[in-house]
């Protein structure tokens, strides 16, 4: 019996880690049939209001309903967190396979590319090209921090690379012709998924504090709910109605948090070597 | 047939790679120059500038992969010297690619065309890409002004910076404090009791600071300890500094003292679990005197390197902090200047923040020598 709790605590992380992760998506998808209300459905009759039956979570300043605009504010979420990291480990996965295969001319030039990338605290270089954009969009607030985001797995899947393309298979396909492309794509990037996977968990939560941060500074995309420009807006209100900030800052803070519980999860699967 | 035998050939490669690479640059900038028709002679003297520059920077790096430069100290600093060239590239770069004309931002589509030309030339729009980068940029980082701001009377961005520079620093110091703090013994107790209520509470710490974004954090602590209770001034105060502190110092290292408390519990418990700690009990040697002694030293390397890294992440953090309590500092001046559309502001602040961080990060790593001498011998 006991034996049994222990294996459910044990797989509690990926349950709660998982299950945020599903829920965000879901509410994403499905957002215009699970808000009560449309997003820019204004009522200055009923400003500023607290919760109640009709708004769960009460309204903002332009009478809007908090949850409807939470609930859609999950999409922003969601679209940058996911978009960001498939973007990132793409080319940081290509060009670090790339570079840690070839070696010589080539990784010398990348990895003083990727020095300087790093040597750029990320979120900075982000908050320099959306104040450049005109009414940003979602994709550029995805492009601004795919900018210097790549750069983070390249390094890791290089150092990967570095000691996989010396291992014996890599030597067999040599050896039966296999061309570059084919080793680099088909042999050395299938072994090193599993920390890129595990550091594209953590790249979700990252990515989407990062969102919320930019859109709190007022940086954040244009014309869509997000929770950092909800926070924003709370926070000017307050002092009159303190859930205005208190609960976009929970829906962030809850769906960052579940994402690194299955980050850690599955890093203590996949790489206990790194285990906290 | 002259058999050279493989090192030799490899040589001759490497030298023909070498001499060529010094002579690439010249030879592009040259097509650049020849193939530019406006640019005339000033084309032609930045060509030969920057191909010289180009070359001192290939003869540099071929040095360095000839192993010709074995110094830690010069190593690194020929790193720091690229990453901060590359980094003021980037933000040059950024700033040029800006879709729209800057000059339509800062006057309007209907200014005179007059003040348009004034403003063009002012801004160095009409002259070609590398000449801008000449004149426009590199003069004015180099004779320290960073340029003027576009204000009705300009003065030089370097006076705002210095004039908002010690407001943030003694932000992020103070956030450091407070990371280091509650890290230190959340840190330590986590891994003394391990897998006990104490473990559990700092790691449920970690990852709830962790999530915790600052820009709710902070509005929370100022409902928390200004309005419900008032144990604190306003950090609007000026009247008492220290005190108004509190809560932004907080909020900035809330997040960092989470990451460091699992740092140093991690780190910790690895060396802990080494084969010299194990003999280093077995001899006798008192709890405290290990954990001193033989534990610590070895747990605070990449606990250091964590903190480096993470004091960029603090001077970033600090710009929505001074948002959220409304405090001066280099975040409010850049979020001003972007709010204007003040490039040479903009353009400054940033390059200050990343040669900030950079330079801490030579910091870090020539501390790395001092307490791990295992470093300076390595690669």
């Amino acid at each position: 019996m006991k034996r049994r709790s222990d294996q459910w605590a044990r797989r509690l992380p990926y349950w709660l880690g998982g299950g945020a992760v599903l829920t965000l998506l879901l509410v994403a998808i499905f957002a215009p049939y699970l808000a009560p209300y449309p997003p820019d459905a204004v009522n200055l009759v009923n400003e500023l209001s607290g919760p109640s039956a009709r708004h769960w979570l009460g309204t903002d300043e332009n009478g809007a309903d908090l949850l409807s605009l939470i609930i859609h504010g999950a999409r922003v979420a969601a679209i940058v967190g996911f978009c960001t990291v498939a973007v990132c480990s793409v080319v940081g996965v290509t060009v670090g396979a790339i570079s840690g295969y070839f070696g010589g001319l080539i990784d010398e030039l990348v990895m003083r590319v990727i020095d300087i990338l790093m040597a750029f605290p990320g979120i900075l270089l982000a908050i320099l090209i959306i104040a450049l954009t005109e009414s940003p969009s979602v994709w550029a607030v995805i492009f601004a921090l795919s900018v210097t985001g790549w750069a983070g797995y390249a390094r890791l899947v290089r150092g990967q690379v570095l000691s996989l393309r010396e291992r014996s298979f890599v030597t067999a396909a040599r050896a039966v012709g296999a061309p570059a492309w084919w080793i680099i794509f088909r042999h050395l990037i299938p072994n090193v998924m599993a920390p890129v996977i595990v550091q594209g968990t953590f790249g979700i939560a990252g990515a989407i504090l990062a969102e919320a941060g930019l859109s709190f500074l007022g940086l954040g995309p244009d014309g869509v709910p997000s929770w950092g420009a909800l926070l924003d807006q709370g926070a000017r209100f307050f002092l009159v109605n303190g859930q205005l900030a208190l609960f976009p800052g929970l829906a962030i803070a809850v769906s960052v948090m579940g994402i690194n519980l299955l980050g850690d999860a599955l890093r203590d699967r996949w790489d206990p070597r790194r285990r906290a | 047939m002259l058999d050279l035998g493989a090192p030799m050939l490899n040589r001759i490669k490497t030298t023909t790679w070498a001499l060529s690479s010094l002579f690439l640059p010249f030879v592009g900038l040259g097509l650049w120059a020849a193939l530019n028709p406006d640019g005339g002679p000033t084309a032609w003297g930045l060509s030969v500038k920057y191909g010289c520059v180009l070359s001192l920077c290939f003869a540099v790096f071929w040095a360095g992969r000839q192993g010709l430069i074995t110094s830690f100290i010069a190593r690194r600093f020929i790193s720091l010297v690229i990453v901060l060239v590359g980094a003021s590239t980037l933000v040059f770069g950024a700033l040029r690619m800006a879709p729209g004309d800057p000059v339509d931002a800062i006057l309007g589509e209907q200014a005179p065309a007059e003040a348009r030309d004034r403003l063009t030339t002012a801004l160095c729009l009409d002259a070609p890409l590398l000449e801008q980068y000449d004149r426009c940029f590199w003069d004015q980082v180099l004779d320290g002004s960073l340029g003027q701001t576009f204000d009705v009377q300009p003065q030089p961005v370097i006076d705002l910076i210095v004039e908002n520079f010690p407001a943030t620093a003694e932000l992020a110091l103070a956030g450091m404090v407070v990371a280091l703090l509650f890290a230190f013994p959340l840190g330590f107790v986590a891994a003394l009791k391990r897998a006990r209520w104490p473990d559990h509470l700092a790691s449920t710490f970690a990852l709830v600071g962790i999530a915790t974004p600052t820009f709710w954090l902070g509005p929370m602590l100022l409902l928390a300890f200004t309005v419900s209770v008032d144990w604190l001034p306003s950090p609007a105060r000026t009247d008492e500094p220290l005190a108004a502190l509190v809560l932004p110092a907080l909020t900035l290292g809330t997040a960092l003292a989470a990451k460091l408390t699992r740092m140093i519990r991690s780190s910790l418990l690895e060396v802990m679990a080494d084969d010299y700690v194990v003999t280093a009990r077995a001899k006798g040697i008192p709890q405290s005197a290990l954990l001193i002694k033989h534990v610590l030293p070895n747990a605070l390397i990449p606990v250091v390197t964590v903190m480096g890294l993470q004091f960029g992440a603090l001077l970033t953090g600090a710009i929505i902090t001074e948002k959220i309590f409304a405090r001066p500092g280099i975040g409010t001046l850049l979020l001003e200047a972007i709010v204007e559309r003040n490039y040479p502001v903009v353009q400054g602040t940033v390059l200050l923040i990343a040669t900030t961080y950079v330079l801490i990060n030579l910091l870090v790593d020539l501390l790395y020598g001092v307490i791990d001498p295992r470093v300076r011998f390595e690669s």
